[in-house]
């Protein structure tokens, strides 16, 4: 028997990252009472596996393991953007993890893990790549939010996340076996050209889409699926409740363009119905169920939800106009949210945790810069220019609306206007109310610095949108 | 040139915010003043080198800004919105001018605030890029929100909040209409799209789009509502851009997109439309009679003054848009000068109730003359601009039916009793209360705000004519474009 060495190129900065989160956990073993040890190595390593990733990018799609595995443009853009957002949750979580005691070793191993996970969605052609991603990453998650073992909320936070998370794994499963049954494969592209040449069973392969979407409205969180993530993002320590808002959502993007876009693109005609339901549901439900919280982050958490609503209006319109739109919207979000919960990082402090809305009462007045770095992110919220987050709204809406979704145009922004209320809110309570907290508001350099360019970039990008779009638009066109 | 005119006030906004906080209080008052009038200087040339004898877009700039979706940085301005720009700037001074004592907590955010919104505002009338004038007009409503929010008086959260949202909705389906008309054309080029055939489905549903983001600005009856308590609550300063200015991008909107890019849809509509404006100004009219607080007076006969405006539109005849530019000009003069009145009073009495006044003009003669001056003009006395723009449009309306021009007629009554029912109980009489005896007359800064503000509606008032010489190619070409169908 002839085993051929598969090429490891492509798959270089996997590999990379995880003989690093190995090195990581061991050297956190010695390093005694020292955890910046560990912290700078994740750091190091973030910063080796981007010089790979670029390094090893070639332009062009190269597969590998027998086509498990693809390293294209869009991949290559992803990585890198989940890098910077997994080094930007670092440096922000470093001051209230160490307060509170949990700036230890396996939360950067379980952090360089989880990203793993997200590198492999990102990366996977095959089935069953998508799924080992997905599971890498969904097991790190559920042991980080329970991180804090002396938190009874954020063991019941992980808890059910955990439940919820292996029915959707379930789901997910069911739908590929249902999809391999009928077309015989199981990597992304060979299930296209099955279905494209009129084989299998259509039934099946709609049952199979049934599943696998309703796996998919799970992991991104969208209704009727997103009871989790209130409770998730409420009961788990804000460090990494901002890494579950951040990165994997880049990953869950990815993850639903190869099951969709790659994998079952002649199928467009059930999926798009179906994520119009989920998409319009998300916006309504999450934008107005927001309006009713009083904690910050379970508001941002009900946020979330419609964001992934507007998401959708993207990749529903299948093309890749929309694909890019919604890749745009995805690193937008993703770079707001970093910032939103950063602020509440900076607002906690020793045995206090900001996550109130009333705790952002005057914080104009207590540090007019902070202020006004949140006052960037809400309205990048909600969409106003001149930030990024309103182009990243005109994306999504014009693909709809090219897709002839006039009317799903309509109910979004009007959903969004429900939406812009509870972001005006954090505003009002900013630069409207008298604070009631004098503490002086302490935050390290490297995080104040970043705070800064997180707001300063939600403008700059506002201002000059083309680069980043152009990008996205790019890889969309070079990988699908 | 228009590039100036907008990014030299919001880089002196951030010059004044840099300023940091009220312990440099004089140097941002005094930088934004320098700022101020800087701007106003180079809005300047815009008139002077104004080219009367066309139609066409002046002191064009265009780039390339977002390739992705044919965005362009394309400005211009024509006979309709170049005054505009130079009412803005000129506003702006007034503003700051307004605000110099008066503010005392953080000085550099309300002057900043202040520039950056008129830099915002110019761009909003000199943009010709669908989205490029989107972005300027959303940006606008951030300063103004915290202005009402942060310095606004009791109640000032909840009229900052229905102010923002009451305007998003409806900028919104604007921007849902933008887009179709990107799909439609392939540009956001708003010169094209006013050349694009559309059916005449589409175009009244364009028309309802754009009239929810434009009816909410001007503000026409009835989504009025914002209008009296965003001007109740907000400082003296932030009234008097909202109804000298924000009010005008409302009705500037139908001129430089409705009419244009949906002329069927627009004839369509026109009896919807004068319908509504008739019902502002008659009904508005009435309900302006009846106010307690003058701010909110002032408010409602703004509306109703507006109705005026949109009225002039929609009968299409050149004496009834001339007449609303016009109208929009001077009433940018005279509600500003009203409101600055009014905060004059509220500075030294800190009450807006008509009823704790009476007698002022006996401790405040100068004073008195130029709140008089202005309630004249608000009620429409020929000599002042207020009478050229009513008049005007009230012939325009006649040659298009007797009933409306009659029903329109209506506010040289009603504005005048309310405005000068007021003034009387305000300023005449013996002298009302302990306040009112102690109160004293302006200071030279009040009297060159006022005094700036008289010299313009004076002026337009005598001779007219510097003004609608500028409009009238624009106006002309204008009309004839809407009288040819698209479909």
């Amino acid at each position: 028997m002839v085993f051929a060495m598969p090429n490891l190129t492509p798959a270089l900065p996997e590999i990379f990252v995880l003989t690093m989160a190995s090195v990581v956990l061991m050297a956190d073993l010695f390093s005694g009472k020292n955890r910046f040890v560990a912290y700078m190595l994740t750091q190091v390593t973030l910063l080796g596996a981007a010089w790979l990733t670029v390094g090893t990018s070639s332009g062009e799609i190269a597969h590998t393991f027998s086509g498990m595995f693809v390293d294209d443009v869009m991949s290559d853009v992803l990585k890198l953007m989940t890098y910077i957002a997994v080094s930007a949750m670092l440096v922000y979580s470093r001051g209230y993890m160490q307060l509170r005691g949990l700036f230890r070793g396996e939360f950067f191993a379980l952090v360089l893990f989880a990203m793993l996970g997200m590198m492999v969605m990102i990366s996977a052609n095959h089935f069953l790549t998508l799924y080992m991603g997905l599971e890498i990453l969904s097991l790190c998650l559920y042991s980080l939010v329970a991180l804090q073992r002396n938190s009874s909320q954020a063991s019941e936070a992980a808890m059910k996340y955990f439940v919820l998370g292996a029915l959707a794994s379930g789901l997910l499963l069911y739908g590929m076996s249902m999809i391999y049954g009928a077309t015989g494969h199981l990597e992304l592209d060979k299930v296209a050209t099955a279905i494209q040449h009129g084989e299998g069973n259509r039934t099946i392969l709609t049952f199979g889409l049934v599943f696998l979407v309703a796996g998919l409205a799970f992991k991104l969180g969208v209704v009727p699926f997103h009871m989790w993530i209130p409770d998730v993002y409420q009961g788990a320590p804000t460090a990494v409740t901002m890494f579950i808002g951040s990165a994997p959502k880049i990953a869950a993007f990815a993850f639903v363009l190869r099951l969709l876009a790659q994998g079952l693109p002649t199928l467009v005609q059930d999926w798009q119905g179906m994520l119009i339901i989920l998409a319009l549901l998300s916006m309504a439900i999450g934008n107005i169920t927001a309006i009713a919280q009083t904690n910050l982050k379970r508001m941002l958490a009900y946020s979330t939800i419609s964001h992934m609503g507007f998401l959708l209006l993207g990749v529903l319109s299948g093309n890749n106009g929309g694909y890019g739109a919604s890749m745009f919207y995805v690193l937008v979000y993703v770079m707001m949210s970093l910032g939103a919960f950063g602020m509440i990082m900076l607002l906690s402090r020793q045995g206090f945790e900001a996550e109130k809305l009333e705790d952002f009462k005057g914080l104009s007045q207590r540090s007019p810069w902070h202020a006004f770095v949140m006052l960037l992110l809400m309205f990048s919220m909600a969409g106003v220019p001149p930030t990024v987050g309103f182009y990243a709204k005109l994306s999504v809406l014009n693909a709809a609306l090219s897709a002839g979704f006039v009317w799903l145009a309509v109910a979004a922004v009007l959903l969004s206007v429900i939406g812009a209320f509870y972001y005006l809110r954090i505003i009002k309570l900013m630069y409207f109310d008298a604070p009631q907290d004098e503490n002086r508001i302490q935050a390290q350099p490297d995080m104040n610095l970043l705070l800064s360019m997180n707001g300063l970039g939600v403008l700059a990008l506002g201002i000059l949108p083309q680069p980043l779009m152009a990008l996205c638009i790019y890889s969309i066109q070079h990988s699908l | 040139m228009l590039s100036w005119v907008i990014w030299l006030p919001i880089m002196a906004g951030v010059a004044v915010l840099a300023t940091g906080d009220d312990r440099n209080a004089k140097l941002a008052r005094i930088l934004a003043l320098v700022g101020a009038v800087a701007g106003f200087l180079v809005s300047i040339p815009l008139y002077t080198g104004f080219n009367l004898m066309t139609a066409d877009m002046q002191f064009v700039e265009m780039a390339p800004w977002i390739e992705t979706f044919k965005v362009n940085y394309h400005l211009g301005v024509d006979g309709i919105s170049v005054l505009f720009i130079l009412l803005t700037s000129f506003t702006t001074v007034l503003v700051v001018l307004a605000g110099w004592k008066v503010i005392e907590k953080r000085v550099a955010q309300y002057m900043a605030a202040f520039l950056i919104m008129s830099g915002l505002m110019n761009g909003v009338f000199a943009a010709l890029d669908g989205i490029l004038f989107y972005v300027f007009w959303e940006a606008m409503l951030i300063p103004m929100f915290l202005i009402i929010g942060v310095w606004g008086g009791q109640n000032r959260v909840y009229a900052a909040l229905k102010f923002f949202l009451y305007t998003l909705t409806g900028s919104l389906l604007m921007l849902v209409a933008l887009i179709y008309l990107y799909n439609k054309s392939g540009s956001f080029d708003i010169l094209v799209w006013h050349m694009l055939p559309l059916s005449l489905s589409e175009q009244v549903l364009l028309f309802i789009a754009f009239f929810t983001a434009f009816a909410v600005k001007v503000p026409m009856w009835p989504v009025h509502t914002w209008l009296p308590d965003a001007h109740v609550e907000a400082p003296t300063g932030g009234s008097v851009v909202l109804a000298a200015i924000m009010l005008k991008v409302g009705a500037y909107g139908f001129l430089r997109f409705s009419l244009p890019i949906a002329p069927d849809g627009s004839h369509a509509m026109a009896g919807f439309m004068i319908t509504l404006s008739l019902i502002a100004v008659v009904y508005i009219g009435l309900v302006a009679l009846v106010q307690a607080d003058m701010k909110k007076l002032i408010a409602y006969s703004s509306i109703s003054h507006m109705g005026f405006v949109t009225l002039g539109i929609f009968i299409f005849n050149a004496y009834g848009m001339e007449g609303a530019l016009v109208q929009m000009i001077s009433h940018g003069f005279i509600s500003g000068a009203l409101f600055l009145c009014v905060g004059v009073l509220y500075d030294r009495m800190h009450s807006r109730q008509i009823a704790d006044y009476g007698g002022v003009v006996n401790k405040m003669p100068v004073f008195a003359a130029f709140f008089m001056l202005f309630a004249m003009a608000n009620s429409g006395l020929p000599g002042t601009s207020g009478f050229v723009g009513e008049f005007m449009v009230i012939m325009g309306t006649i040659k298009v039916s007797f009933f409306y021009a009659f029903l329109a007629a209506t506010t040289l009554i009603f504005g005048a009793a309310y405005t000068l029912w007021m003034f009387k109980r305000v300023v005449f009489g013996a002298v009302a209360n302990d306040h009112v005896a102690q109160l004293t007359d302006i200071n030279a800064r009040e009297i060159v705000v006022l005094g700036l503000l008289a010299v313009a509606v004076l002026g337009m008032g005598i001779y007219p004519l510097p003004f609608t010489e500028v409009m009238h190619h624009s106006v002309n070409n204008l009309l004839s474009h809407v009288a040819q169908t698209k479909l």
